[in-house]
């Protein structure tokens, strides 16, 4: 197959899922092989476009113009590779791990649920390959609303309120500030293509260079900037595994994913630097990576903390693009990666204690290490790798992020990063270490009860790659260290 | 030779009316009637392709030429408006069957179709004349059947909405005439192309000035134009389901072709020293009419009472594109009319389907909706997501045009109001969406399960369709809209 029919096939994979499950709505065994199937078909697919890439020949496509001379166009490159991988292969996980979740937890309307799971992923593979900012808000907005019966699958009042909020806030920072931008971009620069160095010219008023930047960061809602974050932890009634996969990964990775995108590709590192808003949008990352993480320390429920961590770390990425500097762009590169392992076995972790032990708060959890040692150990070590602690990938990342936040000389957000690290630690960090705790009352030191084995499976897989992202990191380095301007 | 094919479109229905009278089985003027728009469209298409290839087309109506004798103009501002509300026409009446059937009593149904032809007439006909006078009493027949039309609704309340749009409708017909009595006084002409090379001539005379007051406001009650829009929810609301979509997907969109034709290629509002003031309003009551249509839509009870409301905030969104007053913001309300005729007639074929099923559109009757008609709620949604302006939809292309030329102008405040706009709509549309599709139905489900009528579906469908597609292919609108907005600003810079 051509490289170009290879870009076109990963966005047919979704719909094709789709068309599958829908005929085998009534068959759960073949209609999960099929999930399985298509998650192991888009891996295939995006390793030999990652190959292409390697091999010098970046794959595009260009269609037909759609407004004159604006036109839907895919591209692959570096970054975009990046996430396009961990997204289709954490999908393929989360097939796993969902098919015991869903099974365990015995949840209705199944066949809708894997359907538009498939048509979220293709989503995001379609943000990932974007050539240019129309195609890339497209699919922006088409995950918004694919993701939106994800997340009110319950039904109940509860779920859809959370829905409200969930797309509410998306749709709002999109449409208002978002769309605005990107036509602000049009009429400017003539031109929407992700342009290595940017697409701005030299001459361009500063002031609109100023208030550009300040639409893109409030428009891409997705990256959970403060005070646009609401939508996140809302999200959390959704079944644990849209959580762990959307709201861990695609979604949320899309949104400060589009961000380093915008901030390379549109700006350029120059023009970014210049940017006159620059200075005060990173001291807000810097604002909401912390409050974020005080906020997340007083959150009993499980999954809401582990939401308002999510807030906290995508604002390192976010900090990453706006110290526009060289080795800022590759710590959020590699952070987009390491957070994603770390924060999916989290949210697998928190999915199989609720299925095999019922328990949804953090004050429960006291004492169920000897109950579940295998999750809780994940839970740990998936801790660390957050936290940014060896011997977890996250150490890597971390470290990046601190040197290009040394090198930008803001030594207040230095501090920041530093406080965060250690709040991260007693947030996550002391979880699995009470539930380990001998608890006194020998009653709760039952027996062995673990999730179901494809939920175990599942959280073994991304725990292992969060230990040996710390001993070969190299091949993600490798790759973010070729996305134009990134170094260090 | 090529010429005759302008009075076509015309021509078929208003011959068609009087034809149709005289069958005697309702289905036989159901299909005579679908046939006739059908061909209506197919010259109109014609129409728009010669338009393209040669410019402007002049017919002399009987052979007396023009100032003299009526003449027919099409360019592609007309043609456009031609192929659309014959498109839409011929979709609607084709689907109409069932929920004819359905609304309206066995011995009026061969007459409805008649008006439903009259009517069809009447608008074509104002979108193809050159002629003033012409203009009128071709709007006067589509009134006068819509009238007639809206009163075949269910139920007894529909006798009172009609009343109510006869006498604000005659009154905005009595201004248009009142309007044209003032230019014809003054010129001695009643053709347009003259008219537009004597009024120049005048000066700034306040009896120009009245005219074109007279002309506007009376265009503006066709419209509906906030604050002249209260006509229309209760004639919405309470018309035949199939008039509803028929009408919301063209009257309006007639109307604003004629406030358009007579600002700028009659009046020549760009050089007139009445242009910024007018331009001022039209943004003005176009951004109270998109705030003050949504946020009424969102708390309607029935469905189509709230989409009748959005339809006033969707005709504030083209004002606020003439009140741009650049080729930008003329092209941008020109893409609008387009669009929105194919979100607005998808979304009330749609409630026409559920209300063959369910009996009404009260939310309260729409629980549980999508898991019984899956498919006519799959082409709600899409529309619904079109007109609140997603990438991929048609709405999307408007806003976009729209948003580009507020940029354009540095109208940064109405940027944001644009948009703001179309949060509002994304309220009113997952208000359907969550409760057809979340809401288990109620117990006791009333009237016959199960989809829409096939034809009727399929209409719907393909509008649907037409409203994804029309996202991606864009060459149609914005050719048409582009020239037509160009030569428009064209003539008035003469």
């Amino acid at each position: 197959m051509s490289s170009t029919a290879l870009l076109l096939a990963s966005l047919a994979v979704g719909p094709l899922a789709v068309a599958g499950i829908t005929l085998l709505r009534q068959h759960p065994n073949p209609r999960e092989g099929l999930s399985l199937a298509a998650g192991i078909a888009l891996v295939i697919i995006n390793l030999q476009l990652l190959n292409a890439l390697n091999s010098g020949a970046p794959p595009s496509w260009r269609g037909p113009d759609i407004l004159p001379g604006l036109r839907l166009e895919l591209a692959v490159e570096p970054l975009g590779m990046l996430f396009a991988l961990i997204a289709s292969s954490l999908w393929l996980v989360t097939s796993v791990y969902a098919i015991g979740y869903m099974r365990g937890h015995d949840e209705k309307h199944q066949a809708r649920f894997f359907s538009f799971f498939a048509l979220s992923i293709t989503c995001a593979t379609g943000i990932a390959y974007a050539g240019n900012l129309l195609t890339l808000f497209l699919f922006y907005e088409l995950l918004s609303l694919a993701t939106w019966p994800l997340v009110v699958h319950a039904g109940t009042d509860r779920a859809r309120h959370g829905g409200r909020v969930y797309l509410g806030v998306l749709l709002s920072t999109s449409i208002l500030f978002f769309l605005p931008a990107i036509i602000l971009t049009w009429t400017t620069s003539g031109t929407l293509t992700f342009t290595p160095g940017g697409v701005f010219s030299p001459d361009t008023p500063p002031v609109l260079i100023a208030g550009l930047l300040v639409l893109f960061v409030f428009g891409v809602g997705k990256a959970a900037m403060m005070p646009f974050h609401r939508w996140l932890p809302a999200a959390m009634v959704a079944p644990t595994p849209v959580s762990a996969l959307l709201h861990a990964v695609a979604v949320v990775k899309a949104g400060v994913f589009s961000l380093v995108k915008i901030g390379v590709y549109i700006f350029g590192l120059e023009q970014l630097n210049a940017a006159a808003s620059r200075e005060v949008l990173l001291y807000l990352a810097g604002f909401t990576l912390l409050a974020a993480s005080i906020v997340a320390m007083r959150q009993d429920n499980l999954k809401a903390r582990l939401a308002y961590s999510t807030v906290s770390q995508l604002a390192y990425i976010s900090l990453g693009v706006l110290l526009a500097v060289p080795g800022g762009i590759t710590g959020s590169g590699l952070h987009i990666a390491m957070h994603a392992f770390g924060k999916i076995t989290l949210f697998f972790c928190a999915g199989a204690i609720m299925v095999a032990a019922h328990k949804t708060e953090v004050s429960q959890l006291r004492g169920l290490g000897r109950q579940m040692p295998f999750t809780m150990g994940a839970f740990l070590i998936a801790s660390l790798s957050i936290a940014g602690l060896p011997p977890t990938g996250g150490t890597w990342s971390k470290w990046y992020l601190m040197l290009a936040t040394l090198e930008a000389g803001a030594l207040l957000l230095v501090a920041a990063l530093i406080i965060s690290t250690l709040l991260n630690i007693v947030y996550l960090g002391l979880i699995p270490v009470r539930a380990f705790w001998p608890t006194g009352s020998e009653s709760s030191a039952g027996q062995l009860r673990e999730a179901p084995l494809a939920c175990c499976l599942a959280i073994g897989i991304t725990t292992l790659t969060c230990l040996a992202l710390f001993l070969y990191p190299q091949p993600l380095y490798t790759l973010v260290s070729r996305i134009p301007g990134a170094g260090g | 030779m090529l010429s005759h094919i302008a009075l076509l479109p015309v021509l078929l229905p208003l011959i068609g009316a009087p034809a149709c009278a005289i069958l005697r089985r309702p289905v036989f003027a159901w299909g005579f009637a679908s046939s006739v728009a059908a061909l209506a469209f197919l010259s109109a298409a014609i129409l728009l392709k010669l338009t393209f290839e040669h410019g402007v087309i002049h017919y002399s109506l009987g052979g007396w030429a023009a100032p003299w004798g009526i003449e027919y103009r099409v360019d592609l501002l007309n043609a456009l408006v031609l192929l659309l509300v014959s498109g839409i026409a011929t979709t609607v009446l084709v689907a109409s069957r069932t929920s004819v059937w359905h609304d309206i009593a066995e011995n009026r149904r061969g007459l409805f179709y008649v008006a439903c032809l009259l009517c069809l007439a009447g608008m074509l006909g104002i979108a193809a004349t050159g002629d003033a006078f012409n203009l009128f009493v071709f709007l006067e027949i589509s009134s006068l059947s819509t009238y007639a039309l809206v009163a075949c609704g269910r139920d007894r309340r529909a006798l009172l909405a009609a009343f109510n749009y006869l006498v604000m409708g005659t009154i905005g017909a009595t201004f248009i005439l009142i309007g044209i009595g003032f230019v014809y006084m003054l010129t001695g002409t009643l053709n347009m192309t003259d008219l537009a090379q004597r009024l120049p001539g005048l000066g700034e005379s306040r009896t120009v000035f009245a005219a074109y007051a007279f002309i506007v406001v009376g265009v503006c009650l066709k419209l509906a134009l906030f604050p002249l829009h209260l006509w229309l929810p209760g004639a919405y609301t309470h018309a035949p389901a199939i008039v509803t979509a028929f009408l919301a997907a063209t009257s309006t969109k007639v109307a604003l072709y004629v406030l358009i034709r007579f600002s700028f290629s009659v009046f020549h509002l760009e050089s007139s020293r009445l242009a910024l003031s007018l331009e001022a309003v039209f943004i003005t009551l176009g951004i109270v009419a998109v705030f003050a249509g949504s946020l009424v839509a969102i708390f309607a009870d029935n469905l189509k009472r709230g989409l009748a409301w959005s339809s006033i905030a969707q005709v504030g969104y083209m004002t606020i594109g003439i009140g741009i007053g650049t080729a930008a913001g003329l092209q941008a309300s020109l893409i609008h009319l387009f669009n929105h005729a194919l979100m607005k007639g998808t979304l009330f074929l749609a409630l026409a389907a559920i209300a063959i099923q369910v009996g009404g559109n009260e939310f309260s009757k729409l629980r549980g909706i999508g898991r019984r008609m899956p498919w006519s709620c799959a082409a709600f949604t899409v529309a619904g997501i079109s007109l609140i302006g997603i990438p991929g939809t048609a709405g999307f292309v408007s806003k976009w045009y729209l948003v580009t030329a507020a940029l354009a102008g540095e109208q940064w405040f109405l940027v944001l109001l644009i948009v703001a706009g179309s949060l509002l709509t994304a309220v009113y549309i997952w208000r359907f969406v969550e409760i057809a599709w979340l809401d288990s139905a109620p117990e006791k489900a009333t009237g016959g399960d199960g989809e829409a009528p096939s034809v009727l579906l399929a209409a719907t469908l393909m509008l649907a369709l037409a409203n994804i597609y029309f996202g991606f292919d864009t060459r149609l609108q914005v050719s048409a809209s582009g020239g037509a907005a160009a030569a428009l600003l064209g003539e008035a810079a003469q």
